[in-house]
């Protein structure tokens, strides 16, 4: 094993840069529920980096990422505890060291589960949360990494292609809120009272740091300092521009009026779009996946209401049918010319349609273990030690109920004093 | 004594006020106020979905003065706060049956 100190740099830093990912989330999603649970979102999405982090380094990584224990379905326990975390990881030859890997991998086991926040918005407990979090990222999330990142994994091993987590990450959490949706039901009064954002300015700002994180994330995912790597960060950097422009301008067309909203969610859907293709496709299918995100992704949001599933911050609309699209969309425009290694190639590439066939089979496979597996954890955590506050609860508000204090205080008239 | 309550549009407050002043209204109290009458709110939109704000916001004032000046003083509000459009607000008067000034006790037309 030969280590590069120029990969290494590159990879501990793009951990770090995905690490902010997080807190980038907190904001985006805080500034989006009402003034009375921002502080209980913004700790939800704090804790879950400590929860996910501790559950990663004692269990998941080992299953995601260790020794396949059989049929490519899940990794042994061989890297248990971060134990053995200098020997190779199977399948990879890497230029950075395994303990390297195993962070920046981390963040994204961290990212992921947070997502989760956007869909239990304002009605779930926070140790309820917490402790869903740790379960699911064991039992859905580290399998379906195992599956599709690891080269051991049994879709892997059928060249699937997934840059940066299209299946792992997007669709894994999309299908995942689907079924939190439904565990936990709507929040009282939706879809009939208002709802409103509370801050986009908080959002806008939270969005900009997931764009600057997002670069980490895909061009992170080259595990080296090179060419690919640069092609994955102007890649991404394309697809949120189309991503942007495409969401205000079906809001132009749908409504009359291109929105802030609008804006920070569509250069999110198309960083979505572009994640399981960043390393696969040439600028300028980017700038088209980019532009695909945007308009899947402003239409998608609309369908809770059709169809009565409380998503509250839209993670199904914005990261699951997104990311269904990106990862459908490697089969159309994965390269050669790009990613000299690729196994198949896309239709543009004269691959023929054997690609679209094996991202569809891990779209259907990814949606399918999300959806069930999550359904069965949440129902065990609701029925345990619960995941839904009280209704008296909710009508409060989650951070004066479950974490005595209130985001702003602008006046003086409350002012309280010191003891009971 | 009679309270003069006036809901008035946001931005004419500074006008109100000036007039008041020049008039020899020495003290008022405001507050910012939400409500509706023949003016309507306007429509919200988030990710698509309409969300139609009834209330139109305002501001409260409340100035407590001598029966006699009453009238002079709604006239000098109304005066300052009109713009011929739909939304000016409205301004109306009620009796007050006693008033103490807190710093020295005093009541009745005497606090004011």
């Amino acid at each position: 094993m030969h280590i590069d100190s120029g990969d290494t740099a590159w990879v501990l830093g793009s951990a770090a840069l995905v690490l902010f990912m997080t807190p980038g989330l907190a904001l985006f999603y805080g500034g989006m529920v009402r003034s009375k649970n921002v502080l209980a979102m913004m700790v939800a999405n704090f804790a879950t980096i400590a929860a996910v982090s501790i559950i990663w380094a004692l269990l998941a990584y080992s299953i995601a990422f260790g020794p396949d224990a059989g049929h490519g379905l899940l990794g042994g326990l061989h890297f248990g505890g971060l134990a053995n975390a200098n020997d190779p990881v199977p399948g990879y030859d890497l230029s950075v060291p395994p303990l390297a890997f195993a962070a920046f991998q981390m963040m994204f086991a961290v990212i992921t589960a947070a997502l989760l926040t956007g869909t239990a918005a304002e009605r779930t407990k926070f140790g309820g949360f917490l402790a869903f979090a740790v379960l699911w990222t064991v039992v859905v999330y580290a399998p379906i990494a195992h599956w599709v990142f690891s080269p051991s994994g049994w879709l892997a091993q059928r060249g699937v292609l997934d840059y940066a987590g299209g299946n792992v990450v997007e669709i894994n959490s999309g299908a995942s809120a689907l079924a939190l949706a439904f565990v936990i039901g709507r929040r009282h009064g939706w879809p009939r009272e208002a709802v409103a954002p509370h801050s986009l300015p908080l959002t806008v700002m939270g969005a900009g740091i997931l764009w600057f994180g997002w670069f980490g994330f895909n061009a992170g995912s080259a595990l080296a300092s090179d060419g690919l790597a640069s092609q994955a960060l102007i890649g991404t950097q394309l697809a949120a521009c189309g991503g942007l422009l495409a969401w205000c301008g079906v809001e132009k067309f749908r409504t009359g009026q291109p929105t802030t909203l609008g804006a920070a969610s569509g250069a999110v859907a198309g960083l979505v779009a572009i994640t399981p293709a960043a390393g696969y496709v040439n600028s300028m299918a980017a700038i088209f996946i980019g532009l695909v995100g945007g308009v899947v992704g402003a239409y998608a949001v609309t369908v809770k209401f059709k169809a009565g599933y409380d998503d509250s911050l839209d993670v199904v609309g914005v990261h699951g049918a997104c990311g269904l699209a990106g990862t459908l969309l490697v089969g159309v425009f994965a390269s050669r010319t790009v990613n000299p290694g690729l196994r198949f190639t896309g239709l543009v590439d004269g691959g023929g349609a054997h690609l679209l066939g094996v991202q569809s089979l891990a779209i259907v496979c990814s949606i399918g273990w999300a959806f069930g597996m999550t359904w069965i954890v949440a129902t065990v955590v609701q029925r345990t030690i619960g995941l839904r506050v009280s209704e008296d609860v909710e009508y409060e508000g989650l951070d004066t109920a479950l974490h005595a204090e209130s985001a702003y205080d602008f006046g003086n008239v409350r002012a309280g004093r010191l003891g009971g | 004594m009679k309270l003069i309550t006036a809901v008035v549009k946001p931005f004419k407050l500074d006008d109100v006020k000036e007039a008041l002043e020049t008039y020899g209204v020495h003290g008022l109290t405001v507050s910012e106020v939400n409500g509706y009458g023949r003016q309507k709110g306007h429509t919200e939109v988030y990710r698509g979905a309409e969300y139609t704000v009834d209330f139109v916001p305002k501001v409260r004032i409340e100035i407590v003065v001598d029966d006699a000046d009453a009238s002079g003083v709604v006239g000098v509000i109304v005066k300052a706060a009109n713009t011929g459009q739909i939304g000016d607000g409205k301004v109306w008067v009620t009796p007050v049956e006693d008033i103490v000034r807190v710093r020295t006790g005093e009541r009745g037309p005497d606090a004011l």
